[in-house]
């Protein structure tokens, strides 16, 4: 699969976030995006997913060269396209294993869905995330800690098997142990028929998963790109350092609010 | 076959099929002693229940319509035919039923529901049991599972002690009304001790044009008993106005345990009025699980009246109100004695345009001691045409009484509709999951098929409600 935006243009409320987003990813290849807090790593998912609330105003989003802007956005899961999200909304009532069941049947087709290969390999892969059995009972993220939702969300891309994957912070609020199994099950996802792009602010997580290519995000647009080599500059100078390499000025008030803490 | 496919058309209401009527007798339309006198005649019935029903009907024409709940002024009392019985015959066996009464039942699923409960099923074609078939294990147990009319022949005098006790005719205009010219229903008597494994289960369903449906329900459970019954109607689709107006009453002696579950899905042409109550004794226990889909207007209220120390009252309440529809449904707990408690759960939904209304009432006796009430309303709503009305009346007349009352409305929210869709389902079919996820703490305490029966149900009402 390949994943082509194109200047991209975003804005929520009469407010531009995405100002221009270009980026071509393929199967096979991992991404990283980095980026400062609100600088619109999550309207950008959210906008390749199609979320209601964002307005595109410019630009195109093509999954092997179709245009995806117009598809609902059940048609574009329907295409292959998962996303881990950042916040997992809590599904009260409906639990974890009808809802798999569910999403399974629809990612795998009805006809070759076997419920009982799908219980075995919904056990298994709780195993490998060490999560409990009675998971599956429970109702969809309701009292799930917040690295039980990151977990589950890992889980459900195993199950479904997308074939490009869109991880929102899927490494935050998880515990040493927990980051390693969710690195494990994104690395046991790893091949040539699957793609996917990694949101963090951390470094730990791409050490264990070594992206391909790392990219980050700056008030809305994608300022520099380039290899793993970026993430530890980056981490040793801070997005100052990108800031003056890429001569980005700051805006007077924003300045004051600066230096006012 | 062209006239069942007439038929088959007649609406798009999944249930909206019915077939010719077969029935054998017959009222005129309209309520007057000489139909009073034609039931009474036809179900040879002794001389005390047709007084009953006499005093009953002046009782009727004497009370005024209930001015709350929802607007009744469609009901044309003198367009409606109370009486029908459609074949002359109770069957014991499944092979001896006539096939076009089979046929409606296949397609409600009553065959499958044989097949799994072959303890008693008792299914009502019009007004009349039809079919019924009691397992020797509950006989030799001494259980009697009936229709009234055979209960008033066979066991005059246990229906006489508790007939019309629980809801005495002059309780309400519709319970009166029911009174007089009541046909079918249930009889339950569970003796001593006996505990009842398999749920007692009724069909029943409405197949004649503008015919009211009264049927009476009567179930008494002896001391330490246990017995779950279970009631699913489902109606078809006519022109006219019709109504449904029944009574239930529950007797839970001495440490006894009634579970009553219901779940009604009429024709949005149908007034569905029931009264339902039941009377706990010492350490008994009645609860009531009651799921209203469909009609045009439902009024009910399962009422428990807690009479004796360590009683408890469980209502469970589940309303779905579609277009042009209105479900005023809620519960009722009185405690007329110390240590007693209580639980009123009601989950309603609304859409396009439908209303779902809540009522209830925890009523306290004076001079009591350690009551607790726990009442929990949750209103879904799933579009700005929608309503949901909430009426919590409480009447607490003692001091060392501990009332809970929460009260939530909630809608179905952008982002879990995001979370579903963006995991392939289509926006109808995540609405629909998260509605079914919004009734399943309820759900769950149904019978298995019954709990199915709600989803598929749901779903229906569901579809193309996303555009
Ligand atoms: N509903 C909204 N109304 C107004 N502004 C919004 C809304 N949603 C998002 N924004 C703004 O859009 C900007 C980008 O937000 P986004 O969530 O995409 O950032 P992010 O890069 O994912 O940040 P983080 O690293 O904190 O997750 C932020 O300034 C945010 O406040
Ligand atoms: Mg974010």
């Amino acid at each position: 699969m390949k994943l082509e935006i194109r200047d991209l243009r975003a804005q929520i409320d009469d407010t531009p976030i995405l100002k221009g987003i270009d980026l071509t990813m393929e199967s096979g290849q991992l991404h990283a995006l980095m980026g400062p807090n609100g600088s619109g790593k999550s309207t950008l998912s959210n906008v390749i997913f199609g979320h209601p609330s964002y307005e595109v105003t410019g630009g195109e989003i093509l999954v092997d060269g179709q245009n995806i802007l117009e598809l609902e956005t059940h048609e574009r899961a329907r295409l292959g396209l998962f996303m881990a999200f950042q916040y997992p909304v809590e599904i009260p009532g409906v639990t974890v294993g009808r809802f798999l069941k569910r999403a399974a049947e629809i990612r795998f087709g009805e006809e070759d869905f076997k419920a009982s290969a799908f219980i075995k390999e919904l056990r298994s892969w709780l195993d490998f995330m060490d999560m409990d059995q009675n998971f599956i009972n429970r109702y969809l993220n309701e009292g799930f800690s917040g690295g039980e939702k990151k977990r589950m969300e890992v889980l459900q891309m195993l199950m479904l098997k997308p074939s490009f994957a869109v991880m929102d912070e899927t490494d935050s609020g998880l515990d040493i142990d927990a980051l390693r199994i969710v690195a494990n099950g994104l690395n046991e996802l790893r091949g040539p028929d699957f793609g996917g792009m990694v949101i963090t602010h951390y470094q730990r997580i791409l050490d264990y998963i070594k992206p391909d290519f790392v990219h980050i995000m700056y008030k809305g647009t994608i300022v520099t790109s380039g290899g793993r080599e970026l993430v530890e500059a980056l981490e040793e100078r801070g997005y100052d350092w990108i800031r003056k390499q890429h001569g980005i000025e700051e805006e007077e008030n924003e300045k004051e609010i600066v230096h006012e803490h | 076959m062209s006239t069942e496919q007439e038929q088959v058309q007649v609406e798009d209401y999944k249930y909206g099929f019915h077939f010719p009527d077969e029935s054998v007798f017959k009222t005129e339309r309209g309520l007057n002693e000489a139909v009073i006198h034609a039931i009474s005649d036809h179900k040879n019935e002794p001389e005390w229940m047709r007084e009953f029903r006499l005093e009953s009907l002046r009782t009727f024409r004497a009370k005024p319509m209930p001015n709350w709940g929802g607007d009744l002024s469609g009901i044309d009392f003198e367009n409606i035919c109370y009486y029908a019985k459609p074949s002359e015959k109770q069957y014991d066996s499944w092979d001896d039923v006539p096939a076009a009464i089979k046929e409606t039942y296949d397609r409600l699923g009553i065959p499958e529901a044989e097949r799994k409960y072959l303890a008693g099923v008792g299914a009502q074609y019009d007004s009349e049991m039809v079919y019924h078939n009691i397992q020797q294990e509950l006989k030799d147990k001494g259980v009697i599972f009936t229709d009234p009319e055979t209960a008033v022949r066979e066991h005059p005098d246990l229906v006489r002690k508790f007939f019309g006790t629980v809801i005495p005719y002059s309780d309400n205009k519709f319970a009166a009304l029911n009174s007089a010219v009541w046909s079918g229903g249930s009889f339950v008597y569970i003796p001593p001790g006996v505990h009842v494994d398999v749920p007692l289960q009724a069909y029943f369903r409405i197949n004649s044009q503008n015919f009211g449906q009264f049927e009476r329900t009567l179930i008494i459970a002896d001391e330490g008993s246990f017995v779950h019954y279970v009631e699913g109607c489902t109606a078809p689709v006519f022109a006219t106005d019709s109504l449904h107006s029944a009574v239930v009453e529950i007797i839970a002696l001495e440490g006894a345990r009634v579970r009553y579950s219901t779940i009604q899905n009429w024709s949005s042409d149908v007034y569905n009025l029931v009264t339902k109550r039941g009377v706990a004794y010492k350490d008994a226990t009645v609860e009531w699980v009651d799921g209203n889909l469909g009609s045009k207007r439902t009024m009910k209220y399962p009422a428990v009246w807690l009479m004796g120390e360590g009683a408890h009252g469980e209502i469970l309440s589940i309303a779905f109100g579609g277009k042009g529809q209105e479900q005023d449904t809620g519960g009722k707990c009185v405690h007329c004695a110390s240590n007693t408690s209580s639980v009123i759960t009601s989950k309603s939904i609304s859409k396009d345009g439908g209303i779902a209304s809540y009522r209830g009432q925890i009523k306290v006796e004076p001079g009591l001691t350690n009551v607790r009430s726990h009442v929990e309303c949750d209103a879904l709503i799933l579009d700005p045409e929608s309503k949901s009305n909430t009426y919590p009346y409480m009447d607490i007349m003692s001091d060392d009484v501990s009332i809970e009352h929460e009260a939530r409305v909630s809608k179905i929210s952008e982002e879990q509709l995001f979370y579903l869709t963006s995991r392939g389902m289509d926006e109808e079919e995540a609405s629909t999951m998260i509605v079914n996820g919004f009734l399943d703490p309820l759900v769950k305490q149904l019978p298995m098929e019954y709990a199915v029966e709600l989803n598929r149900l749901i779903e229906l009402e569901m579809e193309g409600s996303v555009g």
